[in-house]
């Protein structure tokens, strides 16, 4: 059934830090890489080695400037991916109920053997969260890597989505934000953690934290710039030296 | 957005089938016997049931389209499909009433009326509830997708009308639709004008929650090529020629069948002759809907350098 959960145990979710992402695509990757081989049909790509390649993702890492009005601009890297909002849109507009949002942890899916590719799903997510794959014509999305958090044949460090497990600034934090106390509501209110695009209406899961504020160099003090040091030359070279200073 | 060619096809010729059919529940006089009672519910459904086979086409898997009629408690998608199989069965059972008894059955009729116009509502309600594309969420969407289903129904009814009765009147009435039809529609532009991103408050500051710090736009997009959300909902080619493609739809759609609905009405001519309004109003609704779709805004493109591209 495509309707949403009144209200779920647990709220899992992606802390998503923009000032320590440094935009090196890693998450990308190794989403993609678990994704290809884990839940559903593999993450098709198009043209891969080709002029055009084309495929289908879970998370893209978006790259913004951002400038203030009186200072330097700043490079912010934006990684994005499937929000498992609260009042998620994708699932109310799915006519076969293979989207749904499951109410003992909030994770949003699409059961592929249900989906129609219809993509309305895509059009109502503001986020650009889901994507056709071009071979298997069903609807991908994020899966908070189902099959990892709860996957008990793997370690227990590997237990979190392959993007927080692999981002190697620490710019990633898995956890559940139903639990006030949770590693992730504590960076939020800590951080002042916000939504994407609030006017949707979609109360998304996940929270991005904002970039730290960059000291302004007005705010530096000014400092005296250093003078070349002057060799001193001997020889034939210091005599000349001393020579020609004498004539002016 | 990306105006497919099939969903422009499902919106454009469902429409004027279920609107076509509408008519033919409320009894609007048409030719008898048996060959009239085929051909004319023939051509009604067969508009509409060409406008559903298009949609699935619009589907990457057609063949589960089947699974489309569960969710109709919260879906729209959902609602579309089964209140139009449900409305198509009464008016098959509507139809071979009148082919057996030569008799149309008001009753039921009027209980297909309201069946067409309500999946006429729900196929625009597929659009207009997605908050994603302002110039969509808006209770003008479906107000547009009716008088045009029903101008639609109403001008070709009284055209096939022309075949028994020479009703002149009947094509006044049409002028009437036809020009608020469009007076619809011109509303529906009026509001799209205000009705960008920005105006109902999605920016690119909003999107990535950078805006307490500054402006901000895309220095690179995630990717060298384009993916689907780019080509599905990140389309900007086609509004390129948005203005003369609004000339041409009101050319198409509006002059030319007012023109000839005008001549019928003025001379009494006999309303045959609005077969042919009917045709250049459907041209007119092809490039109308096209325009619906290419000049749509989606909130996902402020992630790829804003709806200007």
């Amino acid at each position: 059934m495509t309707s949403l959960p009144q209200s779920t145990n647990k709220a899992l979710g992606l802390v998503i830090d923009l000032d320590t992402c440094v935009g090196c695509h890693a998450c990308v990757v190794n989403c993609k890489e678990w994704n290809t081989g884990g839940y559903g049909a593999p993450l098709a790509d198009l043209d891969p080695y080709g002029a055009e390649p084309e495929g289908s993702w879970l998370n893209r890492i978006h790259t913004f400037e951002v400038s203030p009005a009186d200072a330097p601009a700043s490079i912010v890297h934006f990684p994005k991916s499937c929000l498992h909002c609260a009042d998620a849109p994708c699932v109310t507009v799915c006519p076969t109920g293979a989207s749904y949002k499951r109410e003992e942890d909030g994770i949003v899916l699409v059961d592929e053997d249900m989906c129609i590719g219809c993509g309305l799903c895509a059009w109502s997510c503001p986020y650009g969260a889901r994507e056709m794959d071009p071979v298997e014509n069903v609807m991908k999305k994020c899966t908070l890597c189902v099959d990892r958090i709860y996957n008990e044949n793997i370690p227990e460090v590997d237990r979190e989505p392959a993007c927080v497990r692999t981002c190697p600034a620490g710019a990633r934090h898995f956890g559940d934000f139903a639990d006030p106390n949770s590693n992730v509501s504590q960076l939020v209110s800590e951080r002042g953690g916000f939504d994407l695009m609030p006017e949707m209406g979609t109360s998304p899961v996940n929270k991005y934290l904002p970039p730290r504020p960059k000291t302004k160099p007005s705010s530096c003090g000014s400092a005296t710039p250093l003078t070349a040091a002057q060799p001193k030359a001997g020889g034939l070279l210091g005599w000349l030296d001393q020579a020609l200073e004498k004539l002016g | 957005m990306h105006p497919a060619i099939s969903v422009i096809f499902f919106t454009v010729m469902s429409g004027a089938g279920f609107g076509l059919m509408a008519m033919i529940g409320v009894g609007v006089p048409l030719p008898g016997g048996l060959l009239a009672a085929f051909l004319i519910p023939l051509l009604a459904g067969g508009l509409a049931v060409a406008g559903l086979i298009a949609s699935t086409f619009h589907l990457g898997h057609p063949e589960r389209a089947w699974r489309a009629f569960s969710q109709w408690r919260s879906s729209w998608l959902s609602r579309e499909g089964c209140a139009s199989v449900i409305t198509l069965l009464l008016f098959g059972l509507y139809t071979l009433i009148w082919m057996v008894t030569g008799e149309r059955a008001l009753w039921l009729g009027l209980l297909i009326a309201a069946g067409s116009l309500v999946t006429v509502y729900t196929t625009a309600m597929i659009y207009a509830q997605l908050k994603t594309v302002p110039h969509w969420h808006t209770g003008l969407t479906p107000t547009c997708y009716l008088v045009f289903s029903l101008t639609c129904g109403y001008v070709l009814a009284t055209g096939l009308s022309g075949f028994v009765v020479s009703n002149s009147d009947a094509a006044g009435l049409a002028v009437l639709a036809i020009a608020l039809a469009w007076i619809v529609k011109y509303m529906w532009w009026k509001h799209a004008e205000n009705a960008s991103l920005a105006d109902s408050g999605s920016t690119m500051e909003t999107a990535t929650g950078l805006g307490n710090i500054g402006k901000v736009r895309l220095l690179e997009r995630p990717h060298t090529g384009e993916n689907y959300l780019t080509r599905e909902m990140v389309h900007v080619v086609g509004r390129k020629h948005a203005a003369k493609l609004r000339k041409i739809a009101l050319l198409l759609g509006a002059a030319l069948p007012l023109l000839i609905t005008l001549a019928v009405w003025a001379f009494t001519a006999s309303t045959l002759w609005m077969v042919f309004a009917f045709l250049a109003l459907m041209a007119g609704l092809f490039v109308e809907r096209w325009l619906f779709f290419a000049e749509a805004e989606h909130a996902v493109s402020l992630y790829y350098g804003g709806p200007q591209g």
